[in-house]
């Protein structure tokens, strides 16, 4: 490093220092600012808790049944009463949750970085690479993503969840996918895209540098939604009985055994159903304040 | 022009049967209409099981991509071969569409058209009382799927019921079987049985829309155009209602397409639940019973449906603008 | 498509002036009372604000003025400073969050808080509004001639038949060819200035007492733009209203206003009759802007005088004079409190500067008060003096020859079919020697931009040919592309598009020198920062911390990293306020002397390409109309369309704007898709027009080719002796 270049860092490094705050800094900021941004964040926050910190708080697990007590209303040695089996639904509630989450999750960032790949690949170069992308989005926009995910629930079955990922995401990013490729286009025709290329930088360097960096915000709000979306998808499988597969449980297959008993023993079902939606509800929250936090200009939230 | 049309149509007749031979194909290696034979007793000779699963082109035994050709030749002549039952698949799912087709219908009208108007209302009276309130709202029913809103619905209906002491909502079918009485008699019973199942579809419909619509207009608002109209001295309302909103509608319109997908899902879950014998039970029926038939040709219908969306929403489009009508 | 082009031949063939015959009169008024009559719109101490608290902005202190019926008043200012909120204000069409305070009269009666009944009753009626961008003003699923009709209908009352009857008198009115089958069309349909006439249709269709023009012609070109005011001065002369327009461009004050006024950050700092403020500026901002625009009657020889700095943020106002950080002349009162306008001179001049009484008896010119600036830029005209050998003994740095670009016109999204070709570039010719600027003028859609393109992609084009630095397009490799790349570097238009909003000023300098295998890249990325006049501690922070003229700056400095020997500058200055384009066109032209640079400059507005070009080629509907010295074009043009084109063109002097003749074209460009047989703008040609028949023919049957006519100039026009004869 040259004495000039030392300089240069230590100079960039002082500004740095005084310069504005981070874009990150300031997109929290404003998300933490907004009434529904905090809302869905510290409800997230306690959720993630609840899921990964609550099964330490009782001493039975999800496997456990209590022959004592079949669906037993809610006491203090069955923090939330128990199933027709005898197990307790606190502890296979919260294991459903973390299995809902993780599974969200995964699937949806696996899904959002499919779909910007292709969608800028397909965007960014247009012609027959376009068309073949586009034609293959078209094609798993057409089948029936809950069908084709049905008939393969038996792969999943035997702690093979990540596979089950895999293949919930490949449904995930057709739309997002479409997004991004008409964005690229419309950026492909922007002034710095073009003096890039024309200054003779390679193009999938002008892919990763320029053109994914600024449709972040978009990728990180699509990535959230995506989350309620890949979670919903999996209760609604695994009430069907094709999605997570016993002895496994998610709130899905819950929700579907509560449902048959919910009449007499609403324990069995509000719970889980009641932790499903404030799931799903904070994660849209947290997403539509994101948004918002990404572009101040557009004045949306209610 | 119409080589344009041509072009477009031979791609989406590509889509669907790419698509119904793909749903064909993976159906066909993971279902087991096999197992449907074990376990009876007395037990089925494995003679007898294999001839009746050649017999309905169903044998595991048979190379995958035979079957394929057997069962793709048979299509080929409009015939989707026979359910695990026996049954002809085509009249099975003839019956059903109608089934399916009415519920999707009014779910579909009901659902959008609240949605637009509720959003429409929500973004002239931003920030006010509607506004939150309906905000609030459709963030709780977007976070309520299908299958638990439809469960909620029925604790609720029959809670209802015994509030009243009478069979008010009804939720299970869409007819009471062997009903006594005239016509108006039927009509009651049949709206009865259908105002759950519509709940169930259209909340969640009304929610995206009035969200989307919601936005849209804000988009609209904003627009030069509002400002012209309101400096020629119309009113703000006239502004609004005449400029604004037959403007933001062209974007909803298009979002249909989008939303058909997720409406088909929808569909399926309600009738699944609440015992409406469509093409969506059918569906989860047919996962269920290895009907590997049956799965493909609701591939095939759900591809021709999503495809059939995407251009109904294009001629809506083009209708609605003028900026995309063929001059 | 084939419609519009009927309409325009028959309107050719019938009609004589201004506006049609066909037009039922309109209530006539007198258009200039003897006695001056009360103020028709009066604002005073109009206080705008948005949002509250610490962070509020202030946009608009302390605004007054008054027209009187008949009366043309001026608004002028550079972005930023309050003149569009203003008018906004008077027709009660702020957002909620706005805060406003003072006094709007319209005809005496006070609208500010006036109920929304009373406003909708004035709004159209009363005062009527012109806005800029006529591509949104219009509701775009709604026929033109419906939303004239609407107009019409909200404050008279009658039929439906006779409001559209009445629309379609109207749009004959503002000088729309066909104007009963134009009425049914949509707007997108309609070319710029079409919706422009439209919407001045829809101000005027009540008979307003007041039209507010907010920037009526920046989104058109500039023979367009002529033809919109002289429908503004018809609209005038038919309703006797009182306009007022606002405007960034001095000249179109120049030439249209009685009045002017002065706007700088929300205040408004000098006012007086146009002659006054033109001729004896007494405010040194004012000074500044008539002193940094190039004129198109004066070559290179006028010094630009930049206005250093760029205006303060309305949310952070200094205490004292917003323009004391920028003033050559300040001195320490003026930071102290911000000075009231008073009046100086004659009556009615009023200027806010503590000094404006000095200036007055001393009689300072702009050229003194920016006096060492202006010798500083006149020493560097000194320097480039030397260029020693002739054009045609220096390099050929880029060669176009004949080159075409024609791309397929498809219509429709659900039933896509092509209609045509558009003829974007039909067989264009130049060339570009070492060490000189070629300014490529014309208006949109006359090919320059794709002229530009197809040079920059480095690709064989569809016809002709190109060659840059010695190598053939066509036959190029990739390790020559990629050599070339590094000598041809571009400058953009919009310089905040043209840079990556996500890097910062470090990794975007460093771009090109990486991606041509630089490694040490940080010692140059400083010394393109001080060749640009900016600062080395600049390099760590984002393009969105800059003001425009500092965005630009960063974007030459990234063309000039690769230390090319070809700059393409693309619209460089017109995205920038002309206070900051003057110090960014300064420094082209020093880079240029300093580096031995050739710029090929496209640009519309032909006073910068007077200012900065050595050779001037215009463009017209994708072919070259006349090229050659930029002098000997600006002075003598020998194509009837570079005629209209620099008469066209408002000067910042309203004596000569008075004087001058003004050559209007009829119609719009006709489409690049289904151009004019024979020469191609002969459809709108005053030459064609004067020529006898037989003549005619010769414009119709054959295309005319650029021909030399003397010593580095050319023209393509089969009579042009003759339009030198006249």
């Amino acid at each position: 490093m040259t004495i000039a270049e030392e300089e240069l860092t230590e100079q960039r490094a002082s500004v740095d220092r005084i310069k504005a705050p981070s874009r990150l800094r300031v997109v929290m900021g404003r998300l933490l600012r907004s009434g529904r941004g905090r809302t869905g964040s510290v409800l997230l926050a306690l959720i993630f808790l609840l899921a990964f910190a609550g099964p330490y708080l009782t001493r039975w697990t999800y496997t456990a049944k209590d022959f004592t007590a079949f669906l037993a209303p809610p006491s203090t040695e069955h923090w939330w009463g128990t199933l027709q089996t005898g197990a307790d639904v606190y502890a296979v509630t919260l294991r459903g949750t973390r299995r809902s989450l993780v599974v969200g999750l995964l699937a949806a960032v696996v899904g959002t970085a499919l779909a910007a790949v292709v969608g800028a690949f397909a965007g960014y170069f247009g012609s027959w690479t376009d068309r073949s992308l586009t034609w293959v989005t078209d094609l798993l926009l057409v089948l029936p993503a809950f069908l084709i995910l049905a008939i393969m629930s038996p792969l999943f079955a035997g702690g093979q969840w990540p596979m089950f990922v895999l293949v919930l995401a490949l449904f995930l990013w057709m739309v997002t996918s479409k997004i991004v490729r008409s964005m690229t286009i419309s950026l492909r025709e922007r002034e710095f895209i073009q003096a890039a290329r024309f200054m003779g930088v390679p193009p999938t360097r002008i892919i990763f540098r320029h053109i994914i960096p600024n449709m972040s915000s978009l990728l990180v709000v699509d990535a959230t939604l995506n989350v309620s979306a890949a979670i919903l998808t999996e209760t609604s499988l695994s009430y069907f009985g094709f999605g997570i597969q016993p002895p496994d449980v998610s709130l899905g297959s819950l929700i579907a055994d509560g449902a048959q008993t919910a009449l007499y023993a609403p324990w069995t079902f509000w719970f889980c159903a009641g932790l499903l939606i404030v799931t799903v509800l904070a994660v849209n929250l947290v997403g539509d304040s994101l948004r918002d936090a990404f572009d101040p200009t557009a004045r949306r939230s209610g | 022009m119409a080589g344009f049309l041509a072009r477009r149509l031979l791609n989406y007749l590509v889509l669907i049967v790419v698509a119904t031979s793909l749903a064909y194909m993976l159906a066909a290696s993971a279902l087991d209409p096999r197992s449907n034979y074990e376990g009876r007793n007395p037990p089925i000779p494995p003679a007898v099981v294999d001839a009746r699963l050649t017999d309905l082109n169903l044998n595991d035994r048979t190379p995958l991509f035979e079957r394929y050709l057997t069962w793709a030749g048979a299509l080929a002549h409009g015939d989707f071969g026979r359910t695990v039952a026996g049954g002809s698949v085509g009249d099975d799912l003839g019956r059903r569409i109608g089934v399916t087709l009415r519920l999707i219908t009014v779910g579909l009208l009901v659902g959008s058209v609240t949605g637009v108007l509720v959003g429409a209302y929500a973004a002239v009276k931003q920030y006010g009382a509607f506004d939150r309130l309906s905000t609030a709202l459709s963030f709780v029913v977007l976070a309520v799927p299908t299958v638990v809103l439809a469960n909620i619905l029925i604790i609720a209906a029959v809670r209802f019921n015994e509030a009243v002491g009478a069979q008010i909502l009804l939720v299970s079918g869409e007819a009471t079987p062997g009903l006594q009485g005239g016509f108006a008699a039927a009509g009651i019973d049949r709206i009865q049985h259908l105002l759950l199942p519509t709940l169930s579809l259209s909340l969640g419909l009304a929610a995206v829309y009035s969200r989307y619509q919601r936005n849209m207009m804000l988009d609209v608002l904003g627009a030069d155009f509002i400002r012209t109209a309101m400096a020629k001295g119309l009113s703000r309302r006239a502004a609004l209602t005449r400029h604004a909103l037959r403007t933001a509608l062209i974007p909803a319109v298009t979002y249909f397409a989008f939303t058909f997908g997720a409406l088909l899902v929808g569909t399926t879950f309600t009738e699944k639940i609440f015992g409406w014998h469509g093409v969506g039970e059918q569906l989860v029926d047919s996962i269920s019973t290895n009907d590997i038939n049956t799965v493909a040709a609701i591939s095939c219908f759900a591809a021709l449906a999503v495809l059939l969306a995407a251009l109904a929403s294009d001629v809506l489009h083009a209708v609605l603008d003028p900026r995309v009508r063929v001059g | 498509m084939t419609s519009e082009r009927t309409a325009d031949a028959r309107s050719r063939n019938g009609r004589t002036g201004g506006h049609g015959s066909g037009a039922a009169p309109l209530p006539l008024r007198a258009g200039s009372d003897p006695v001056p009559a009360d103020p028709v719109l009066e604002v005073r101490d109009l206080d705008i604000t948005f949002g509250r608290g610490p962070g509020a902005v202030r946009a608009v202190r302390g605004m007054g003025y008054a027209v009187r019926p008949g009366e043309v008043l001026g608004i002028v200012g550079e972005s930023g400073s309050g003149k569009s909120v203003t008018s906004l204000a008077v027709m009660g069409l702020l957002p909620p969050h706005a805060h406003v305070t003072g006094s709007v009269r319209l005809r005496g009666q006070e609208i500010l808080g006036a109920p929304e009944r009373t406003l909708t009753a004035f709004r159209g009626r009363t005062v009527s509004m012109v806005f800029q961008d006529p591509l949104s003003a219009l509701t775009p699923v709604y026929r033109v001639g419906d939303q004239i009709a609407e107009a019409v209908r909200v404050h008279q009352r009658i039929g439906a038949a006779q409001a559209a009857r009445r629309a379609v008198e109207l749009l004959d009115l503002v000088g729309i060819p066909n104007a009963a089958q134009r009425a049914r069309a949509f707007p997108h349909e309609f070319s710029g200035g079409m919706r422009q006439r439209a919407v001045i249709a829809m101000a005027i269709a009540n008979d307003p007492d007041v039209i507010l023009c907010d920037e009526p012609t920046t989104a058109l070109d500039v023979t367009i733009q002529a033809q919109v005011l002289e429908v503004l001065k018809t609209a005038q002369r038919e309703t006797g209203a009182a306009i007022v327009i606002i405007t960034h461009d001095l000249g179109v004050v120049a030439g249209f206003a009685d009045r002017v006024l002065v706007m700088y950050a929300g205040r408004p700092v000098e006012v007086g009759s146009v002659d006054e403020v033109y001729y004896r500026t007494r405010m040194p901002y004012t000074m500044g802007l008539l002193g940094s625009i190039p004129r198109l009657d004066r070559g290179r020889e006028q010094p630009l005088v930049p206005i250093e700095g760029s205006p303060p943020s309305p949310a952070a106002l200094p205490p004292g004079c917003p323009f004391e950080p920028r003033c050559p002349i300040a001195v320490p009162a003026c930071a102290e409190s911000e000075p009231e306008p008073v009046r100086v001179g004659s009556p009615g001049h009023l200027a806010a500067c503590v000094r404006s009484g000095e200036i007055e008896a001393e009689g300072w010119s702009p050229a003194q008060i920016y006096g060492m600036r202006a010798v500083a830029s006149t020493a560097d005209t000194a320097v480039r003096g030397e260029r020693p050998r002739p054009r045609g003994e220096r390099d050929l740095v880029l060669a176009v020859d004949g080159l075409v670009k024609h791309y397929p016109l498809t219509k429709g999204t659900l039933l896509r079919r092509r209609v045509g070709t558009v003829r974007a570039v039909d067989g264009v010719s130049f060339d570009i020697r070492e060490g000189e600027t070629l300014g490529l003028v014309g208006e949109s859609g006359c090919g320059k931009t794709t002229t530009l393109m197809e040079i920059l992609e480095l690709a064989a084009p569809q016809g002709g040919g190109i060659t840059v630095l010695g190598h053939d397009t066509a036959r190029m490799s990739a390790r020559d592309r990629m050599a070339v790349r590094r000598d041809m570097q571009v400058v953009f238009q919009d310089p905040l598009a043209s840079l990556d909003p996500r890097m910062t000023v470090h990794d975007i300098l460093a771009e090109p020198l990486r991606a041509h295998g630089g490694r040490e890249v940080g010692p140059r990325v400083r010394e393109l920062l001080g060749m640009v006049g900016l600062e080395a501690g600049h390099a760590a922070r984002y393009p969105q911390d800059f003001s425009g003229g500092q965005r630009q700056r960063i974007g030459i400095a990234r063309a000039l990293a690769l230390e090319p020997r070809l700059v393409v500058l693309d619209e460089p200055v017109s995205a920038l306020d002309v206070s900051i384009q003057a110090g960014v066109l300064n420094l082209l032209e020093e880079l240029r002397t300093r580096l031995g640079l050739s710029y090929l400059l496209v640009a519309h507005d032909l006073a910068v390409v007077r200012h900065i070009a050595d050779r001037v080629a215009v463009m017209y509907l994708g072919r070259i109309a006349e090229i050659g010295q930029a002098d000997r074009v600006y002075d003598a043009p020998m194509h009837p369309y570079t005629r209209a084109l620099l008469s066209a063109v408002p000067l910042p002097d309203p004596v000569m704007e008075r004087s001058r003749r003004r050559i209007l074209l009829e119609g719009d460009l006709p489409s690049p898709a289904d151009p004019p047989s024979g020469c191609r703008f002969r459809t709108r040609c005053p030459l064609f027009r004067s020529l006898d028949e037989a003549v005619r023919r010769r414009c119709v049957e054959e295309e005319p080719q650029v021909r030399r006519l003397g010593d580095d100039h050319g023209v393509s026009c089969h009579f042009a002796e003759r339009l030198g004869a006249e």
